[in-house]
């Protein structure tokens, strides 16, 4: 264990020295080679140019290689693999598409994806714009949005252990020790085991996340709010408007955009949700999502590469829109720059 | 907001309710593994974790003496003694002889068994059994009791967990996946967005859209080709492909289109006078962002570290690709998991660790929320 401690200082000073040394090295070294002190001015001006031309690069070079080796080389390659067998050997054309829209776990996926995907981020959005206009109007707003927001720093696996003990199941007429059944045997219900009840352990496992999300929502909803102008809504007051009629004609309108980068965050991780499944249910009794099921490809019987790789482009298909349409909003944004 | 005319009382009163409703709901699942990790293990099955400042009832099962133990008073045959032995005494508060009815009498009244024979057990479990006929037989009767224990709060738990469980290990080993993985993206990232903000060249907006673009790219996409690359790697040099230095690469990876994105839109923000007057002044482009960019992005540069720190000690499918799964690799989140299927009822430990793997991000979310909180405003486009 020391030596493990040793070596993570070791690799934080060689990693920050490294980096120091080459962003140094490098840019000193443009300067020994195309000088632009102390040589005649038409030289000193082209070389001045070449120093332009070469030091951006010196600095986007590591991020770039970087990323090409960590994002956009494996985005090629698991295209590639996805018409490649399980060893990756042999061309199989579009053999791994059709065994998944044939696959009957394959299609609980996407159907509970999909289920995900239409009560996440809504009731993320929802909660998070409640609560967001709620605590504005209160003196203790801000301690109650920081406890709010305070599941945002759990990992899913720590809230899954939270859930599951919420959830836990005893026999009927036994002392419940899981809260939610807890309280339906105070009310005279039957407990029940949550997480397998079919169709409706999804919608239990869906709270976690939502548990987890809405403090996102309410963060950057909350001060969207605060920049809604002040003469706006007294004069919407002025002209009698009850707090309904403020609150979906004239503040929901006025951040349509922001509530359009929440939901679309908040999908994004929808799809990608995998931590939830694997620990609460591990895709049994029809929980099963595409992200769990790609990691369960992954290592399934030594790991069939082909089908994983396949069910990973399908969850990228799905991201495509909100990349490109990123992408739009941004060059909209920084146009002028 | 100021809007607060016409607003009746009892509208304020219920915004306060409800606001009271909504932190409930949002504490109470986190208060309950804290409350339970510091319960006594028998306590935390015998009563949910909410009655855990009031005596915990069970029910329990013992047996009395043998016949062997009988003594003959009145003419009478008698067994007497404490069922609890040698034990702490409890409370009790109702027994019974048979499974199907364990609590039929109250504790203290002499139950009519039939057969002329009666028992009384008393809530400091002394009991007294006569009989009409001698006792007979090997084995003594059968009692159900339901007793009270007092609340009883431990840190055994915690002992047990860190230095029996291996949480203790997992927790060096999260430590030692998190820092690295947090320090190493934050340079390569700041030069690459001041170049991308403040200096020009050919391809720079290419490159900002395809960083864009990345930000979304879902981490399935990456896990299969790195996977092959890594035991490619590790076979070609004879090396393990599970690695440390492996997983903080990756991480590093994955971190850097949200750096980037964060940091560009920050440094393409500081005022462009003086850059400008810096440049006239002589200074390079590396002088400028060493004396000038880097002090100024102290907040945001604060903002990303805090995010990379909660996103790799938080993360589970990155560590469960590229770490490996033994006592000397395995980070906190995966071993959460890993406990979850081997201790699955044991909620004293399940709990326990939970709260030992959230105590670091809770720490560092609440002495730095205010970083936390703007990094979240400006680079709300991540995916996570």
């Amino acid at each position: 264990m020391a030596a493990q401690i040793f070596s993570a200082i070791f690799v934080i000073v060689v990693g920050v020295g490294g980096c120091v040394a080459y962003f140094w090295g490098a840019n000193k070294l443009v300067d020994i080679i195309f000088p632009s002190r102390g040589v005649a001015g038409a030289a000193a001006i082209d070389n001045l140019r070449r120093q332009g031309m070469i030091r951006p690069w010196l600095f986007v070079g590591p991020a770039m290689i970087i990323l090409t080796i960590y994002l956009i080389y494996p985005v090629v390659e698991t295209l590639r693999l996805s018409f490649l067998d399980r060893g990756g050997a042999n061309f199989v054309g579009f053999a791994n598409y059709e065994w998944a829209f044939g696959d009957r776990e394959f299609r609980t996926s996407i159907l509970n994806n999909i289920i995900w995907l239409a009560v996440v981020p809504a009731a993320c959005t929802f909660l998070g714009l409640i609560i967001a206009v709620l605590t504005d109007k209160i003196w203790w707003g801000t301690i109650a949005k920081s406890l709010i927001f305070l599941p945002l720093a759990i990992s899913f696996v720590g809230a899954s252990v939270i859930w599951k003990f919420i959830y836990e199941y005893r026999g009927a007429g036994q002392t419940q020790i899981g809260l939610l059944n807890a309280i339906i045997q105070y009310f005279g219900g039957q407990p029940q085991v949550w997480i397998s009840l079919p169709f409706w352990n999804n919608f239990f496992l869906m709270i976690i996340l939502i548990w987890i999300q809405t403090g996102f929502a309410m963060v950057i909803l909350s001060s969207a709010l605060r920049g809604i102008p002040e003469e706006t809504l007294e004069a919407a007051v002025i002209d009698g408007a009850n707090p309904f009629q403020i609150f979906w004609k004239i503040m929901v309108p006025q951040i349509w955009g922001t509530i359009a980068v929440v939901w679309t965050t908040i999908t994004i991780l929808v799809l990608k949700v995998f931590d939830i499944v694997l620990t609460m249910t591990n895709g049994q009794w029809n929980s099963q999502v595409l992200a769990n099921l790609m990691f369960d490809w992954m290592f399934r019987g030594g790991g069939d590469f082909g089908r994983g790789a396949t069910i990973a482009i399908i969850i990228m298909i799905a991201v495509i829109p909100i990349m490109i349409w990123n992408i739009r909003q941004a060059n909209k944004e920084t146009g002028g720059h | 907001m100021a809007v607060s005319t016409g607003k009746s009382f009892a509208s304020r009163f219920g915004v306060h309710i409800a606001v009271f409703l909504f932190v409930a709901i949002w504490t109470i699942p986190t208060l309950g593994i804290l409350v339970s990790s510091l319960r006594d293990k028998d306590q935390i099955i015998a009563s949910g974790w909410w009655n855990s400042f009031a005596s915990s009832t069970q029910t329990e099962a013992g047996r009395l003496p043998p016949a062997s133990a009988q003594v003959e008073k009145d003419g009478k045959f008698v067994l007497e003694g404490n069922i609890f032995g040698d034990d702490p005494a409890r409370d009790i508060s109702a027994f019974g002889v048979k499974s199907s009815a364990p609590t039929q009498y109250p504790a203290g009244t002499t139950a009519d068994l039939g057969d002329g024979e009666t028992l009384q057990l008393n809530p400091d479990g002394s009991f007294v059994m006569t009989s009409t006929k001698p006792f007979e037989g090997e084995r003594g009767q059968r009692v159900y009791y339901a007793s009270s224990a007092p609340p009883k709060f431990t840190t055994d738990n915690y002992n047990t967990v860190l230095f029996s469980e291996g949480i203790g290990r997992s927790f060096m080993n999260s430590l030692t996946v998190t820092i690295p993985a947090t320090v190493i993206p934050i340079l390569i990232a700041a030069f690459a967005a001041y170049a991308l903000a403040w200096m020009r060249f050919p391809g720079r907006a290419l490159l900002i859209a395809v960083i864009i673009g990345l930000l979304v790219v879902p981490l399935q996409m990456s896990l299969i080709p790195l996977l092959k690359l890594y035991n490619g790697v590790g076979s070609f040099f004879g090396v393990p492909s599970k690695t440390y230095l492996g997983i903080w690469l990756a991480h590093t990876g994955f971190g850097l289109p949200f750096a980037i994105y964060l940091l560009r839109s920050y440094i393409a923000g500081l005022p462009r006078e003086i850059m400008e007057s810096a440049r006239i002044d002589g200074a390079s482009d590396f002088e400028i962002f060493v004396k000038i960019v880097l002090p100024l992005s102290f907040p945001v540069l604060a903002s990303f570290a805090i995010f990379q720190f909660l996103w790799v000690w938080n993360d589970l499918l990155v560590a469960m690709v590229f770490l490996g799964t033994e006592g000397d690799q395995i980070v906190l989140t995966a071993k959460l998991n890993a406990l979850l299927g081997s201790r699955g009822g044991d909620w004293e430990i399940l709990t326990t660790s939970a709260f030992i793997t959230i105590v670091v991000p809770l720490i560092v979310f609440f002495s730095l929320q205010r970083y936390f909180v703007r990094g979240l405003l400006a680079g709300s486009v991540k995916g996570g």
